[in-house]
């Protein structure tokens, strides 16, 4: 027995050796590195998914709440119809003057042009459109009435949603004393009130320029590379290519002007640079208020000022709601406000706003459920404009597409499977709609538009031709599914069905089909969830128009949901953008809820054969 | 009026299909066992013979019709017509129908209100003539059918041969969908190279077709200089790299992870969220792109001193990549399954890690496979339209700066077709020579990868 | 579990081999005709396997000597390769398997935490029932083991290795000029032996054959049974066979399952001559199985 085992050329030790297992160290570490790449991206991709959702939730949820204020109007018999004569008369009444003079009647120190201007702004410009569509429906309640309740306009909206600036109070110490009840005025504290905010607007200040300092250097850069730009082209102009010298020659006259205009604002931005730099530096001098500075203003006996000019210790400025009287007010009967976005940079100026916290105040804005969103049509206006036109336009596409698509599919996908000769022609069929189903969806639209719309003069915008654009697309999904679903049902049903004498077109429809319908259907849902989220082709057959109207047929111009997600993304609009997020959120809930379908289809039906 | 006649074929059908029946029935007698077939399929008979010519007729006068009335209005009115350039003729003749049919009338004259007149004639005339003749093939389709209902009329098999053409006419459809793609692309794209020289379409290095033209509708001598397609498809390469660079390793390894290494709860979670970032649709991509990504890489480009485009290259890459790697993951999923078992088992065997299983064995052995699916996201990323229309820019530059707006290819289309077309500009016709190049191109790399994966499916079938 | 229920404990007293038959019945129920091996060089004791809730194994307790050929036999679904993948602990590629007890390389309980899996797949070996190269050329093949534990420093000594273990499987004149073509190319036969070569290249201590002849023809057959025997000289084997006539032929001592019981270990001619268990008798002589 030991000779055996001291003979022994088997490798006892080779692989439980020193070395081995420090080999083996390093080939779990670099296992363990593998793994961890693995982890890495699969957590990767569920980190997008995460924040993808998490920036749409959290952008849209402000969308499903409107503000809305109640307004007092006029709508007596004599403005609206002074010799009562019905309809006509009620139709053509002037509901602007109405609401115009509505919320005016709410400022009536608000005189001057711009700031009736301003007060009219802050309603919807959509609201006459309500009531009037209100009276019409129902002239016998609401003629009479004295108030009525419209939208906000989308930016007022946004700041009772605290989405327009943040904005801090300060209590201040001292007794108060303003100069005047109206127009221009001081208002001075008798301890350092305003010292804080003087230091935030000097901090500020100092932020300012370090950006104009930056765009100084960007502009600096681009001179530098465009004076390259230049004298390349110059040399090259005498040996340009025939026919190319034109082009050269104003490309050179496009660099020299722009060289031109880069050097003015090069010399603007130098010369706002070291003011900024001055002012800053300046600590404790007073200083003007701009539009490009953070906003301060002052609550005092029942007014507002807006400071123009500010030093430690007072304000000089504009009243925007006329103060009760000149009485001092002690220290906390007064307070001071700081609208931290410079005025320039958001789109609610002060006035507005301060205007706003009055309506507010007088407990005549209300929040509600945004029902405006999900039973109107597109508008301009973002606090007007819903989902529903698009919600209805999807719903009628993707009637046509399912009610062509869905017979075709099954019936292709029958013949090639249970009836097709393995030939040339059904190989073709095969390979052809394989690769149908990688053709770029961008592709289906051109088709649309060359011979839908051009070659057959279909309309442009209908959903019947979004349809069928959308069912050629979904095709060869709905096929491949069927096709897999068939397949799936064991020859022994066909051979029962034969072997009592069915036809083969019998044995197909009678017993096969219903049995692969919940494949079928599966892959259906799927073809009709992807269709209801395309949004290419039907930009080229037109459906990105904009339209007001809910539409009432397959025929009539519509957008669907996805295209009027595509179109309000590129409004500049806040509301739009929450609005966009809601809208996708809506879609994703069809989504979401057509994948849950199939997934249910699939469980509940799911055989193994 | 198509579907109100449409409408009435189907109530005959239905009526055809119930009456049929019911005469078997009738020659039948006592018994219907002496029936060759079923009534049912009598009923299916007589509802064929009475409304397949109608159906026909209705569908072929439909799309005659209106090319023949063109050519009608424009003998009738050859003195005048003549003058006019082809694209004024057709724009005349657009007038016309608006005014005769109703629709959006660009502008009236005398000239197009006689036009629309004929119009309104020869469509009554022509309404009226193709009832008629509906009705007569109706009728005595009905009628002959009704005739031959008798107990040994093999129905059955006049039904089934019926119902098997009807499948056969199914699974072409898909057939004339490519053709149909191929032909408009082709014949539009044959309009715009005799306008713009193809070599000029293909090498030009600029692209700029916005500045084609002085104004709209006029046929003015396109600038061959201004159709250069190398910085698109420089672009669309571009963003598709980077599209790959995101998606292909962690799709391939994230495949990797769920095939080989996670657990059953880990799967449970992970196949769901891949699904629903499949299921996304792409305008949300574009709008997370825009609303997210892409001012986020700009702010983190200037906090380092960066010059970056509001819509560049990069943004517009990672989040097509996002987009993509469900689709690399599902793809390269299935080919790893697919590598056996056994040859895992021969791995581990020789004592080799599950790392070195898979890196030396099993991803060599689904190479193909996983080569393409790497090919099928291609062919998806570069004809991928909504996110680069929303985050790419339009500005063609030609630049492989990440930074910087590139445009691609898709976004051209798209730009060139939403809005005012004119269908015999050049600009718009460029957006079908786009299309065509696309067209080919995917289709040479789903032809290629689906090659490919037969080929790896056969290995171990 | 106690060690006590198994009969034999050789490792630890020698004095015990005697060379005469015995007749014991261990506590697994298992029927042990001969002397213990001389050498042993794997021993299960009280091996259960679980399929989720399906008991695959009963208790099985088995030595397996050392440079000798064991091989496992029994009817299909026996457990037979069920007990060869736990040797080295294949069966934890698969997730619903479960195993209790005790198998032991040498001193080592293989199922010890601190045990490596891949250290110990290095040592015991495995050929499998369907010819499993990998989709790459004859010489990376055999390159592959070597290669991932590093068993060559340069190029020449895994040349040698190579060529080396293609002469151990007899199979190195038939390829000799065509290393670099795919190993999926070459015949049923020449796979097998090239997946032996694979093994025999890792050098490990052990080698598992699971039915390795069932997809080959009587020729290929042949040639690797003569392979196996030649391979005794430095490797220990154990071998699952659906034949009996190749148990007979290529193993020192055979084993017999039934329904996850080990029913009889004993010398192979004494097995296959004189089997003392009726369910032995009945299944050489072909009554059921």
């Amino acid at each position: 027995m030991t000779d055996i085992a001291s003979a022994s050329p088997s490798a006892t030790g080779l692989h439980t050796s020193d070395a081995a297992r420090r080999r083996l160290k390093a080939r779990y570490a670099s296992e363990f590195r593998f793994k961890l790449y693995g982890i890495a991206a699969v957590f990767t991709a569920a980190m997008f998914l995460v924040l993808l959702l998490s920036t749409i939730v959290g952008q849209a949820l402000p969308a499903f709440l409107s503000h809305q204020v109640t307004i007092p109007v006029d709508l007596s018999q004599e403005v609206l119809d002074p010799n009562n004569e019905g309809e006509s008369v009620l139709r053509r009444a002037n509901y602007d003057a109405v609401v115009r003079d509505g919320i005016r009647s709410l400022y009536p120190f608000a005189e001057s042009r711009d700031d009736q201007r301003t007060v009219s702004s802050l309603i919807s410009s959509g609201s006459a459109v309500r009531v009037r569509e209100a009276v019409l429906n129902d002239p016998e309640t609401l003629m009479g009435q004295t108030s009525f309740t419209v939208p906000l306009d989308d930016v007022a909206d946004l700041y009772f949603k605290d989405l327009i600036s943040d904005e801090q109070r300060v209590v201040p110490t001292g007794i108060a004393s303003p100069t005047g009840t109206q127009g221009t005025i001081q208002v001075l504290s008798t301890a350092n009130d305003f010292r804080d905010l003087l230091a935030d607007v000097k901090d500020f200040l100092a932020e300012q320029a370090d950006g104009v300092e930056r765009e100084l250097a960007a502009k600096e850069r681009s001179l530098e590379r465009a004076g390259l730009d230049l004298d390349s082209y110059r040399t090259r102009l005498p040996d340009a290519p025939e026919g190319r010298s034109d082009f050269f020659e104003s490309q050179i006259g496009i660099l020299e002007r722009g060289i031109v205009s880069l050097g003015r604002d090069i010399e603007n931005l130098t010369e706002e640079l070291a003011d900024l730099r001055t002012r800053s530096n300046a600590a404790g001098a007073d200083e003007v208020l701009s539009r490009q500075l953070p906003s301060i203003l002052v609550e005092i006996n029942g007014g507002v000022v807006k400071a123009s000019r500010i030093s430690a210790t007072g304000i000089e400025g504009e009243v925007i709601i006329p103060l009760e009287s000149t009485a001092d007010a002690a220290g906390g009967e007064w307070s001071i406000r700081e609208i931290v976005l410079p005025e320039r940079n958001r789109q609610l100026d002060d006035r507005s706003l301060v205007y706003l916290d009055q309506l507010a105040g007088q407990d005549r804005v209300e929040r509600t459920f945004n029902t405006v969103f999900f039973s109107s049509g597109a508008s301009r206006e973002a606090e007007l404009a819903g989902i529903w036109g698009a919600v209805v336009g999807s719903f009628f596409t993707m009637v046509v597409t399912l009610a062509l698509a869905f017979p075709l599919g099954v019936a292709a996908a029958i013949y090639l499977e249970e009836f097709a000769p393995k030939n040339r022609l059904t190989q073709i069929i095969e390979v052809n709609i394989n690769n149908l189903a990688a053709v770029p969806s961008i592709v289906f639209g051109l088709l649309g538009l060359a011979v839908f719309l051009n070659v057959f003069g279909m309309p442009r915008s209908a959903p019947i031709v979004g349809g069928m654009v959308l069912a050629l697309m979904t095709l060869p999904t709905i096929i491949i599914a069927s096709r897999a679903a068939l397949r799936a049902v064991p020859p022994s049903i066909r051979e029962g069905a034969l072997g009592v004498g069915a036809s083969k077109l019998q044995t197909v429809l009678h017993h096969v089909l219903p049995l692969a319908m919940p494949g079928i259907l599966t892959g259906t849902i799927i073809g009709m969830a992807q269709a209801l989220g395309e949004t290419a082709p039907l930009l080229m057959i037109g459906m990105v128009a904009f339209i007001v109207d809910v539409p009432s047929t397959p025929l009539d111009p519509s957008t669907v949901m996805p295209v009027q997600i595509f179109m309000w993304a590129d409004f500049p609009e806040v509301l739009f953008r929450q609005k966009t997020s809601a809208a996708i959120l809506v879609l994703l809930a069809f989504l979401i809820t057509m994948n849950a379908l199939a997934v249910i289809l699939r469980k509940r039906f799911e055989r193994r054969w | 009026m198509f579907w109100l006649l449409l409408l009435a074929l189907a109530a005959l059908f239905v009526g055809s299909l119930y009456i049929g029946a019911k005469r078997s029935r009738q020659v039948a007698g006592a018994s219907t066992s002496v029936l060759h077939s079923r009534p049912s399929y009598h009923g299916g008979y007589l509802a064929i013979m009475s409304t397949l010519p109608a159906l026909g007729v209705l569908i072929l006068w439909s799309i005659a019709q209106g090319p023949i009335m063109d050519s009608l209005v424009v003998g009738q009115f050859s003195d005048q017509v003549a003058a006019l350039s082809l694209p004024a003729q057709e724009a005349f003749l657009r007038d016309a129908r608006a005014i005769a049919f109703g629709g959006i009338v660009g502008f009236t004259d005398e000239l197009k209100e006689a036009a629309a007149e004929v119009y309104a004639n020869l469509r009554t005339i022509s309404l009226i003539a193709m009832v008629v003749v509906m009705a007569a093939l109706a009728f005595f389709g009905f009628r002959a059918g009704y005739r031959n209902i008798e107990p040994q009329r093999r129905t059955r098999h006049f039904v089934e041969r019926a119902v098997m053409i009807l499948l056969i006419a199914c699974s072409v459809v898909a057939i004339f969908t490519t053709i149909g793609i191929v032909l408009s692309l082709i014949f539009e794209s044959i309009r715009f190279f005799t306008m713009i020289p193809i070599h000029n379409f293909l090498f030009g290095l600029h692209w700029s077709p916005q500045s084609a033209f002085a104004g709209a509708g006029e046929v003015v001598d396109a600038n061959p200089e201004v159709f250069g397609a190398i910085p698109l498809i420089v672009g669309t390469l571009f963003i598709t790299f980077i599209a790959m660079i995101v998606a292909g390793p962690i799709g391939l390894f994230a495949a990797i992870y769920l095939s080989d290494y996670a657990s059953k709860s880990v799967r449970a979670i992970a196949k769901p969220v891949l699904e629903i970032l499949a299921g996304v649709p792409t305008v949300v991509y574009g709008f997370f792109a825009a609303l997210t990504v892409a001012p986020f890489i700009r702010e983190s480009g200037q906090g380092v001193g960066l010059d970056v485009s509001s819509e560049s290259a990069l943004a517009a890459g990672l989040v097509m990549g996002i987009m993509i790697i469900p689709f690399v993951s599902s793809l390269s999923d299935d080919v790893i399954t697919a590598v056996p078992q056994s040859l895992r088992d021969g791995s581990l065997a020789l004592g080799s890690t599950k790392s070195e299983t898979i890196r030396r064995v099993v991803l060599p052995a689904a190479l193909p496979g996983i080569v393409s699916a790497m090919i099928l996201a291609i062919s998806r990323a570069i004809g991928e339209t909504m996110i680069v229309v929303m985050a790419a820019g339009l500005a063609a530059n030609l630049t492989i700066n990440p930074l910087e707006a590139v445009t691609t290819v898709t976004v051209q289309i798209v730009t060139l077709l939403v809005g005012d077309q004119e269908f015999d500009s050049a600009k718009t016709l460029a957006a079908f020579a786009l299309g065509l190049m696309l067209f080919c191109v995917t289709l040479t790399l789903n032809f290629i990868a689906l090659r490919v994966v037969q080929k790896y499916r056969e290995q171990y079938d | 579990m106690s060690t006590t229920q198994t009969v034999q404990e050789s490792d630890t007293a020698p004095v015990a081999q005697v060379a005469t038959p015995q007749n014991d019945v261990a506590p697994g129920g298992t029927t042990i005709t001969d002397a213990p091996p001389e050498n042993v060089k794997m021993k299960g004791e009280n091996v259960d396997v679980f399929y989720g809730d399906k008991q695959a194994l009963f208790g099985i307790n088995l030595d397996v000597g050392e440079r000798q050929v064991t091989s496992l036999i029994g009817p299909s679904g026996c457990g037979k390769s069920t007990f060869l993948r736990c040797l080295n602990r294949m069966n934890d590629t698969i997730d619903i398997a479960r195993m209790e007890g005790k198998i032991t390389i040498g001193q080592q309980d293989i199922y010890d935490p601190s045990i490596d899996v891949v250290e110990l797949r290095a040592r015991v070996g495995m050929v499998f029932q369907k010819p499993n190269p990998f989709p790459k050329s004859i010489f990376e093949n055999i390159a592959y083991g070597p290669r991932i534990h590093g068993l060559a420093d340069n190029k020449t000594d895994l040349e040698e290795i190579v060529v080396g273990s293609l002469q151990k499987a007899g199979l190195f004149e038939e390829v000799k000029d065509r290393l670099d073509a795919p190993g999926t190319g070459l015949s049923g036969g020449q796979q097998q032996r090239l997946c032996i070569a694979r093994a025999i290249a890792t050098s490990p201590e052990v080698m598992l054959m699971d039915e390795p002849c069932s997809a080959l023809d009587p020729i290929a057959t042949a040639k690797v049974e003569e392979l196996i025997d030649e391979l005794r000289e430095n490797f220990t084997i154990v071998i699952v066979t659906h034949s009996m006539q190749q148990a007979a032929r290529v193993s020192q001592r055979t084993a017999f399952f039934h329904l996850g019981i080990l029913v009889e270990v004993g010398a192979t001619d004494q097995i296959f001559t004189n089997p003392r268990d009726s369910r032995t008798r009945d299944y050489i002589t072909g009554r059921f199985g």
